[in-house]
């Protein structure tokens, strides 16, 4: 094994170590060092047997996929808490991808100022970009649950399906704001220095990462975008075995009997979508810091609101768990049916010279009838939700 | 639908508070109905501060008023729809699509003729018309066989109906991706649509009269069925109390493949109609969905002259805010109305009170 690879394995442990602490059951004190030890072993072996081609691919998926479970993780915050049904997840990751673009890029001046227009740009650190990509899109979502949220849970599904349309409207048309129809290019990445620049950090990190070059900074951001997600989570699991969470599923199952036991049930569902919203404006941060250039076609209801659908109904509504599994698995059968169509396209021109172009759309298809599927025979997902969610039950339960 | 009891009470010296009674009076029909005018009327002064003729905003109100023709032929639908089975159908967007597409196939297929009059259009698009409105119709009864009827036997919940039908939008537009492409097509490629000039400086399309002559047409044969016919009253029973219309010998899931079939042919037409009004895209329907959800909503669900009405108000309202907005915020138009109405009276124009 060469320096190189050790170092991709060493960034690989980060993300295993936090699975490993997932899934390894016992106790803190046996699970840490496990899961340190797995991580370590299986980040090393990964780097060591797969070839470059293959282990980068598997990174940027797991990237992708990691930004979707945010989506999903916000969504279930929605839905599967409170159900709210939200068809306009594409508004809010807009939101908070085009956010912390203008906060952290910086105001064009010279001849770039003719090729990009954007109505401010504040040169902001990372952190303080998805921070305000999260808090602006939590304002937006309030904005909308203000006059939506009293009324019937169908109107809010219209209602958000329009915000979606309208916000990416904005976003299409208005030059001055995030210039417009063109693209929005040269978002910071948190960290590249690690990868290109020598002057970074203190002197033996920069020994140690010598040989990784700028093209392996998706290992940098993987690790970035896991820990992330790994505290949206632990957020999230907080909050449902919290008496907030089960404030709102009592709103969600039995809204009067909730009203009746002095619940401010309106005020409660306004929360959930608000937070939910924020997690989801979290995403578009994350996803624009990846991508480095957005523009408005990034947020079409396809990629952004039915596909994260389709993986929180997959993984298990109101199970958090189940919503970080759906995104990794449809995110997965996504990106393998794009080798399978490839693999169709001579049986696709037996039948019309012109369908091996449309092939992508019959992705759309299979995504379509998955989700009518999961609808019609299994509408609880792969991991159900948990009925108990109290950590003093699951123990009485445990010792007795 | 009697409205006659929806005020605040009549006692003035034991009656509720002013804040409520003025409450009270922000949420009947005529505050909806006065707030819809004068969201049209600043439109209106808008377009006038932006020194725009009166024969232009003459003309913009007309085919504001063709507009709503088509939205209103996708909205009874949908409307119907909503009424009879209780949850927002997000595939409409995609049948008007599919309508609009299966018109386009048969144009293709038949012979021209020569333009019927002063139309741009010759008789075979009359026949794509009679065509293609059974066949999204029975595509209408199809999914609903395939998905919908399953669901209802599980006693699913609403939200469940809601999801689906937007598994079934994308799987309806991806089909018309896969059989006709992402390109733009028209019905007639280059074919003249001269604009005849009526009188007050009015430059208005013929085709534009007859998509509203054909929209009113359409309504008035719905409303006919609807009020008129035994079907019509067993589709309002059904509407009404699925259980009761049961018991009473209404056979429910005949009414509800009509509801559908009848749903997914103004659907049809609407796609035609908007077609030929202007091009036909795969995404079409899609940017009908959000005005036409209006229009269901600002004319009480369930309601087709409702549907009709809020049509037009939100046709106008797109149309004329062109003459001063980028055309490409119609879609936002209809939703502020819609917002209006969801503030005001979520009920709409034509619902009952506590509804």
């Amino acid at each position: 094994m060469d320096q190189a690879e050790i170092v991709k394995g060493a960034f690989l442990a980060v993300p295993l170590l936090l699975l490993g602490l997932k899934i390894i059951p016992g106790r803190w004190q046996t699970r840490l060092p496990a899961a340190l030890v797995a991580g370590v072993v299986l980040g090393q072996l990964i780097a060591g047997i797969l070839p470059p081609g293959t282990l980068s691919y598997v990174v940027s998926f797991s990237t992708m996929a990691s930004i979707y479970a945010v989506l999903a993780l916000g969504l279930n915050c929605q839905w599967g808490y409170t159900g709210h049904l939200n068809f306009g997840i594409a508004g809010f990751f807009a939101v908070g991808a085009f956010t912390t673009a203008l906060f952290t890029t910086a105001q064009p001046t010279g001849m770039m100022a003719n090729y990009t227009q954007q109505a401010f740009g504040l040169e902001m650190p990372f952190l303080i970009g998805i921070l305000a990509a999260a808090v602006v899109a939590g304002v937006v979502a309030f904005l909308i649950a203000i006059p939506v949220l009293r009324l019937r849970m169908d109107f809010l599904a219209i209602a958000t399906i329009g915000i979606a349309e309208i916000i990416r409207l904005i976003f299409q048309n208005e030059r001055w704001l995030a210039n417009g129809p063109q693209p929005l290019r040269g978002i910071p990445q948190p960290l590249h220095c690690l990868v290109d620049d020598p002057a970074c950090g203190p002197a033996f990190i920069q020994t140690w990462l010598e040989p990784l070059q700028a093209r392996h900074y998706t290992f940098v951001y993987l690790v970035i975008v896991t820990l992330i997600l790994a505290l949206v989570y632990i957020l999230l699991e907080t909050a449902t075995r919290s008496p907030w969470g089960r404030m709102l599923r009592a709103v969600r199952d039995e809204e009067a009997s909730a009203g009746m036991n002095g619940k401010n049930v309106p005020g409660a569902r306004i929360q959930s979508f608000v937070v939910g919203g924020a997690i989801m404006g979290l995403a578009g941060g994350l996803y624009a810091h990846y991508t480095v250039t957005i523009d408005y076609t990034h947020f079409r209801p396809l990629f952004a609101t039915f596909i994260v659908w389709v993986m929180l109904m997959l993984g298990g509504s109101g199970n958090n768990k189940g919503a970080m599994l759906g995104a990794f698995i449809i995110w997965g059968v996504w990106s393998g049916t794009s080798f399978l169509t490839g693999a169709l396209d001579p049986a696709l021109a037996a039948i019309h010279p012109d369908l091996p172009a449309r092939s992508a759309y019959l992705r759309w298809l299979l995504v379509a009838i998955l989700l009518g599927g999961i609808v019609l025979f299994r509408p609880q997902g792969l991991i159900p939700e948990e009925s108990v969610v109290s950590r003093y039950l699951e123990r009485r339960r445990a010792s007795g | 639908m009697s409205a006659s009891t929806e005020t605040a009470s009549p006692a003035p010296t034991t009656g509720p508070r002013l804040g409520e009674r003025i409450r009270a009076a922000l949420r009947t029909r005529t505050a909806l109905g006065l707030m819809a005018l004068a969201v049209l009327a600043l439109i209106v002064l808008l377009a006038i501060a932006q020194d725009v003729s009166a024969g232009r905003i003459l003309s913009l109100t007309i085919w504001g008023i063709m507009l709503g023709g088509v939205i209103g032929l996708g909205g009874i639908g949908l409307t119907l729809v909503y009424g009879v089975l209780k949850f927002p159908n997000f595939s409409h967007g995609a049948m008007v699509t599919l309508g609009a597409y299966i018109a386009l196939t048969v144009i293709w297929v038949l012979p021209k003729s020569a333009p019927i009059g002063p139309f741009s259009f010759g008789w075979e698009l009359i026949a794509a018309l009679l065509i293609a409105m059974p066949l999204v119709g029975l595509v209408a009864i199809g999914l609903d066989r395939v998905m919908y009827r399953r669901l209802r036997k599980q006693r699913a919940s609403l939200v469940l109906f809601a999801m689906a039908s937007l598994a079934m939008a994308f799987f309806l537009r991806a089909m018309v991706y896969l059989i006709w492409g992402s390109d733009f097509h028209f019905y007639y490629e280059g074919r003249p649509n001269p604009a005849l000039d009526l009188p007050l400086g009015m430059r208005v399309q013929a085709d534009q009269l007859f998509i509203l002559g054909l929209a009113i047409v359409l309504v008035t044969a719905v409303y006919l069925l609807l009020e008129r016919t035994r079907m019509g009253k067993a589709m309002r029973a059904t509407a009404n109390n699925p259980e009761l219309a049961q018991v009473r010998g209404i056979n429910t899931e005949r009414i509800i493949a009509l509801t559908w079939a009848m749903s997914g042919a103004l659907a049809a037409a609407g796609g035609v109609m908007y077609g030929l009004a202007s091009q036909l895209r795969p995404e079409m329907g899609f940017w009908l969905l959000l005005p036409m959800f209006a229009a269901v909503i600002m004319g009480s669900i369930g309601n087709p002259r409702g549907a009709l009405a809020g049509a037009v108000i939100i046709g106008v309202a797109q149309q004329v805010s062109t003459a001063f907005l980028n055309p490409a915020y119609g879609p936002a138009v209809a939703f502020l109305l819609m917002v209006i109405t969801l503030l005001v009276r979520p009920q709409g124009l034509f619902g009952s009170a506590g509804g």
